[in-house]
């Protein structure tokens, strides 16, 4: 026997180090995506036989026992085309304004604090907010109107850090280069910050839209209706949403199948997930057409 | 003939404390190559900067003395610094492509200061990339990409943007630094046949450049103007000790 081999190697070596390593994060990313593989698994199988043309086009019938689930659908939809209105042009145009414009000072740096406390406050606080500002005060009663309001509030803050952060990731290089060409900042925002930007902007834009199309609390005390035997003829009427209609159906209604709530759900998320798609795709595809 | 380009006592000191410039006068001959050369961290950028007001967009703290392009002042507040721009184009080290096309890179700055006629466009877009003789590279694909061109295709870019204007001074902040031999040398010819009609002020990259290309040098050491001269002179007796001791190679 030759000298090396008789001299005792510590177990663990820097490679098997590295093996055990590697094998526990593994292991602990497993069981982190677990739960959520299972519960879509199970939101799907429960919830699949509920769905079929009927359930997406028709009322609730029977005291929401039966039929479809057609005005909260809709009433969804309406709540964040309405929240994309009010929220987008303010959002994008606050964040060009703090990301090229604003002169880094105490307002600014106050802004910016307030802005991340704002993303921290619990959305039923937003939620009696507009209770008390659109329903109440500004008398838009419980309406689309004040829901979608509402709703843009608590969307805002999201809106305007995805966006800042955006037009932030453009290098700095290029703005220098058009303005030496004699080009003004606005000029240079416009042609050549912007279009670079566009992919964050539109992705931070739909993942805050996408939050607030799932959020019940801040729609409950300002536009949500337990049930309507029409749909909503104005935007100050008010109006059923997917998520608060599950609120109801798992917990206020008596005797509901369980088919029906699981469906609900899967509609819910198959509308959230769809918009996180749509954000993934656009992402992906701008990049790829990223010049720098 | 007065200078094209008179700066009388100028101070810039940056809110930092940074590089900065103390007093410096130097005049800027019309029609000629002028080199401001010197170690790094000697002014020479701030200089540039301020001649077409780029400062301004520096956290400069403060700004005294004057700058008198064609006998009026440029660091006055009522200037139209968009226009000043125009006028004294810039050309940084780092070759970069606005993102955007070949065509549009170059007619930036028109299309930027309103011009729209298309036929007017075309010309000078064509004129400006054959003067940087770019135009026989890259006349078939005007409308890719501009950042797929190279390096030294991005510099004669940013030159030919610059060049689409007419500026009667264009500034270039050692624009050779990140380039080939091979670029180098088509961009100093360049730059000797513009100074024909552009007046042209230039931080060389080198010594060795300075004393290739220019016309007058001016020696710069930590933010003073230690000695202006014409090259020749610069280069066989200069007065001051520093200024012939960085030419030989001592310090730097």
């Amino acid at each position: 026997m030759n000298k090396q081999a008789n001299q005792k190697l510590p177990f663990l070596t820097a490679r098997r180090m590295q093996t055990l390593g590697f094998g526990a994060l593994t292991l602990v990313s497993v069981v982190t995506v677990l739960p959520i593989i299972a519960l879509g698994v199970f939101i799907v199988v429960q919830g699949m036989p509920a769905i079929n043309w009927e359930f997406i086009t028709d009322f609730p019938q029977n005291g929401m026992r039966a039929g479809g689930i057609l005005p909260a659908i809709l009433g969804t939809i309406y709540l964040t085309i309405g929240t994309a209105i009010f929220s987008i042009p303010p959002g994008v145009a606050a964040a060009i304004y703090l990301a090229e414009y604003a002169p880094d000072n105490q307002l600014t740096r106050a802004i910016r604090v307030a802005m991340v406390n704002l993303a921290g406050i619990p959305s039923v606080v937003y939620g009696l907010f507009g209770l008390g500002l659109f329903v109440i005060f500004l008398r838009f009663g419980t309406s689309i109107l004040a829901a979608s309001l509402t709703l843009s509030i608590m969307t805002l803050p999201v809106i305007i850090s995805t966006t800042e952060e955006a037009l932030r990731s453009v290098p700095h290089d290029f703005r220098v280069v058009s303005i030496s060409l004699g080009a003004t900042r606005w000029q240079t925002v416009w042609r050549i910050v912007l279009p670079q930007s566009l992919a964050g902007i539109i992705t931070g834009v739909i993942l805050g839209l996408e939050r607030a199309a799932g959020e019940t609390a801040p729609i409950l005390f300002t536009g949500a209706a337990f049930f309507l035997p029409r749909l909503p003829q104005s935007p100050l009427d008010p109006t059923m949403a997917l998520p608060y209609h599950l609120f109801v159906i798992s917990t206020q209604v008596p005797g509901m199948p369980v088919q029906i709530q699981y469906g609900t759900v899967l509609v819910l998320l198959v509308f959230v997930l769809g918009m996180n798609l749509i954000a993934t795709v656009i992402r992906s595809r701008m990049r790829a057409r990223r010049q720098w | 003939m007065p200078a094209k380009i008179v700066i009388d006592h100028l101070s810039v000191r940056y809110s930092d404390q940074a590089e900065s410039l103390r007093d410096v006068s130097l005049e800027i001959e019309e029609n000629a190559i002028t080199a401001i050369f010197g170690p790094a961290g000697g002014g020479k950028s701030t200089l540039l900067r301020t001649l077409n007001r780029l400062n301004d967009l520096a956290d400069v703290d403060l700004v005294s003395g004057k700058v008198l392009l064609n006998g009026k002042d440029i660091l006055d507040r009522r200037v139209n610094v968009m226009e000043l721009r125009r006028k004294v184009g810039m050309v940084f080290s780092r070759p970069l492509a606005l993102p955007l096309s070949i065509y549009d890179n170059v007619a930036y700055g028109l299309t930027t200061a309103g011009g729209r006629r298309k036929a007017r466009l075309d010309e000078a877009v064509e004129k400006a990339l054959r003067q940087v003789t770019l135009w026989e590279e890259i006349y078939d694909r005007l409308h890719t990409p501009a950042h797929r061109l190279s390096g030294g295709q991005q510099q004669r870019l940013s030159i030919a943007r610059v060049l689409a204007l007419q500026p009667e001074v264009i500034l270039l902040d050692e624009p050779t630094s990140a380039l080939d031999p091979v670029s180098t040398t088509k961009i100093e010819a360049l730059l000797h046949e513009l100074s024909a009609s552009i007046t042209v002020v230039i931080a060389p990259h080198n010594t060795q450049q300075t004393a290739r290309i220019a016309d007058y040098a001016a020696f710069f050491l930590s933010g003073e103007l230690i000695e202006y001269a014409p090259k020749t002179q610069m280069f066989t007796l200069p007065k001051d000790k520093r200024a012939q001791d960085y030419i030989e190679g001592r310090f730097g």
